[in-house]
């Protein structure tokens, strides 16, 4: 007996869509993600003479030498550091800027007017964005010196400029905007409505943040903090600035790694940087459901 | 036919050349094509050019590429002008550089080598050697290169020296030779020697020892270099200074010694020493002139740039003494890829001799570097420039960048005196030590801590 036509067709057909959907992700994914990310993985458990030289195979001396070294908790530690303290501020900036616009501009075009304001910034580079902080910030810079002219102080503070605050000040700048931006799609969809019968019902302020805002703002809020951690763990460029060198990141070392050659090192801590990030996220994702409140 | 001609040069790039020689009949034909389209075209050939033929020579393109104080883009176009074809500059960091040569080495036709990166690409197999008959000036160039000594005096061999990186036995050997052959790795084009630099007016004494960079009266306004690989010679130069310790061979050192810097390194930040490392000369020149630094390793021309903003500064002459100090001297130089044959190849070698004829010489002195070839550079500068740069006199008149830009005044002398002066004081080169993943790996922990 053959099935009949009509009911594997149209299964066949909206399989083939799904397939059509992904699949410019998937051209974009599988030859700039998935097989460099391969590449990596191989090189990983090769071996190597030192000087550049890779021996096909597979051993795990690079692992062993990567977890083995209490440079890469130290590592990790300073990167923690500054992925913390920047989640921190970029999300209370972030929040109250995105609260601000949503729920105290009533006009919604000045709303977007702001919002659009606020991405001002973001259309020079990340990297002059960055430098334009040094003859602030400097010895000999306007915050220095201005405080000296007042007389607040009689030596330049050096913790402005060459520090970890610099670094976690250059980071906040550039990635606020990625809380931003969630934080107020999400609001945007809370119903006012909803804030009006918590008013009538004699809900305090406090107890509308709490009880309605935060929990509503979620999915913004994970979004903004998967882009901020990975971004932050995934950059040395504005710890080698910011700091002046005197801090490192777990990228700026495998950075170096590979300056002089050691390719397998440097490959098994990209692996090992990628399950972190990767399980930070899934952290992230498992505590709230993204895909459930974007459809909401 | 000069179109056809351009077709099929452009159609046969050395890179298939060279994997194709067993389609010899083909190349045999395809190369005959191209020398009658040259002899068709022959009388429009550039003057100076004997060699090859204008036709084909002009579809050639050598791409340069290596660190921006090297391989600068006013050089590689002066040379396209002399020689009539193409030449691309592209700038890498060392360590960038340095990757692309092992793993891409198709991309690149001249390679900008230090001793230790030549030593490298020898040993990869990615350079050919150079053949040393072809290069015409090869006899005027300086001693510390070719033979490892001048004046009677021989260059230290602490890192990499120049002459030791310099000499394959076979163009196709991958391990170094010691001692003079037919066949170099690379060809010296641009050399010099770093040491200090500092605000006299802020420092307050003439510095000639490098242990001043680690005194505790300049805490938190010194900064050093953070090119692990060189940094860390810097560091062992200071160690060294002050009599902390005596070091076998600074350029590679053991383990213990690695460990023993390393940790002084640490010891010196936690107690709050370093104002800043810095890695790129921009950064060098930003630190002195905002006035972060009052004394930091430095390299000549980023000294020259502070001083154009009207901000003292001094390079230091760190002249051996007691088996102590000395210049930590460097050297990049061209080494032709493997892949390069045929007319390409011929090009390149046109390229190499053109560098050591005196304009590019004449040019990199202007900005405090030196030829290999001092005496074609010489054509190319002024008695007045000649005096300041190569012989340490006071300036006879104002001296120029080599943008034209007013660098000194009247009557100024350079720092560290003549050529001979400072080449003879270099106690220590670039390097890649064996230990180089263990010294890495300190070095972060010097970062981190």
């Amino acid at each position: 007996m053959q099935p009949s036509p009509s009911p594997t067709l149209s299964p066949a057909r909206s399989n083939l869509a799904g397939w059509l959907y992904v699949s410019p992700l998937v051209l974009v994914l599988v030859p700039f993600f998935v097989a460099p990310i391969l590449v990596v993985l191989a090189a990983s458990f090769f071996a190597t003479d030192g000087f550049g030289g890779l021996t096909p195979g597979f051993t795990l001396a690079s692992y062993v030498e990567v977890l083995h070294s209490a440079l890469t908790l130290k590592l990790y530690l300073a990167t923690i550091k500054f992925t913390v303290l920047t989640w921190i501020f970029t999300l209370i900036i972030g929040f109250f800027v995105a609260y601000f616009l949503v729920f105290h501009v009533r006009n919604q075009l000045l709303a977007i007017g702001l919002f659009l304001l606020c991405t001002v910034p973001f259309w020079t580079s990340n990297i002059i964005r960055m430098i334009s902080w040094i003859p602030l910030l400097g010895k000999e810079g306007l915050i220095n010196q201005a405080l000296l002219a007042i007389g607040l102080i009689h030596q330049p503070l050096e913790i402005l400029l060459f520090s970890d605050l610099a670094v976690v000040i250059a980071y906040v700048h550039q990635l606020t905007i990625f809380m931003i931006v969630p934080i107020f799609n999400s609001m945007a969809r809370i119903d006012k409505k909803l804030i009006e019968a918590a008013i009538d019902a004699g809900a305090s302020r406090f107890d509308i943040m709490r009880l309605i805002v935060v929990p509503m703002s979620k999915s913004g809020i994970a979004l903004g903090t998967i882009f901020v951690v990975s971004i932050v763990m995934g950059d040395f460029f504005v710890v080698k600035v910011m700091s002046g060198g005197g801090s490192a990141s777990v990228v700026s070392a495998f950075y170096e790694d590979v300056g002089v050659l050691q390719y397998p090192t440097a490959a098994a801590s990209a692996v090992l940087l990628t399950l972190v990030l990767v399980a930070i996220v899934s952290l992230i994702l498992r505590t709230v459901d993204i895909r459930q409140e974007i459809t909401r | 036919m000069s179109d056809g001609a351009k077709g099929m040069s452009t159609s046969n790039p050395a890179g298939t050349e060279a994997k194709s020689t067993k389609k010899l009949s083909r190349r045999t034909l395809l190369k005959g094509a191209a020398a009658i389209a040259g002899a068709a075209a022959g009388s429009d050939a550039t003057l100076g050019f004997p060699t090859i033929w204008a036709q084909e020579i002009k579809d050639i393109e050598l791409r340069h590429v290596g660190v921006s104080y090297s391989v600068v883009k006013a050089i590689g176009d002066q040379a396209a002008k002399d020689l009539g074809f193409k030449v691309t500059m592209q700038n890498l960091d060392t360590s960038a550089a340095i990757n692309r040569f092992i793993s891409q080495p198709n991309t690149v036709d001249i390679a900008d080598l230090e001793g230790w990166q030549a030593k490298l690409a020898a040993k990869r197999s990615v350079i050919q050697g150079i053949e040393v008959k072809k290069i015409k000036e090869f006899e005027n160039i300086l001693p510390i290169f070719t033979k490892g000594e001048i004046d009677g005096h021989k260059i230290p061999r602490q890192g990499i020296s120049p002459y030791e990186a310099m000499y394959i036995s076979k163009p196709d050997s991958t391990d170094l030779h010691d001692g003079v052959t037919e066949w170099a790795t690379f060809l010296p084009q641009v050399y010099n020697a770093d040491s200090i630099g500092y605000r006299p007016d802020l420092v307050g004494h003439e510095v000639t020892e490098w242990k001043d960079l680690i005194d505790p009266k300049f805490k938190g306004k010194a900064a050093i270099l953070d090119v692990p690989a060189i940094g860390i010679m810097d560091a062992a130069l200071c160690f060294e200074s002050a009599g902390l310790i005596k070091y076998g061979n600074k350029g590679n050192m053991t383990k213990e010694e690695i460990d023993f810097t390393c940790n002084k390194l640490i010891e010196l930040k936690k107690q709050g020493q370093f104002r800043a490392t810095w890695t790129t000369f921009d950064q060098s020149v930003q630190l002195m002139a905002a006035g972060e630094v009052v004394i930091q390793s430095m390299w000549s021309p980023a000294v020259a740039a502070v001083r154009v903003k009207e901000i003292p500064c001094v390079y230091a002459p760190v002249n051996v003494k007691n088996g102590k100090e000395g210049y930590r001297g460097w050297c990049n130089g061209m080494g032709l890829m493997k892949h390069l044959s045929g007319k390409k190849l011929e090009a390149a070698y046109e390229y190499l001799n053109w560098y050591l004829s005196g304009w590019q010489g004449g040019f990199v002195a202007r900005y405090g570097y030196y030829s290999p070839v001092p005496s074609t550079a010489k054509k190319f500068l002024t008695p007045a420039e000649w005096a300041f740069w190569y012989e340490g006199q006071a300036a006879p008149e104002v001296v120029n960048d080599p943008y034209g830009v007013p660098m000194e005044k009247a009557g100024t002398k350079r720092d560290g005196g003549s050529f001979l002066d400072r080449v003879k004081n270099i106690s220590c080169w670039n390097t890649l030590m064996d230990e180089a993943a263990y010294m890495n790996k300190r070095w972060n922990d010097f970062k981190v801590a």
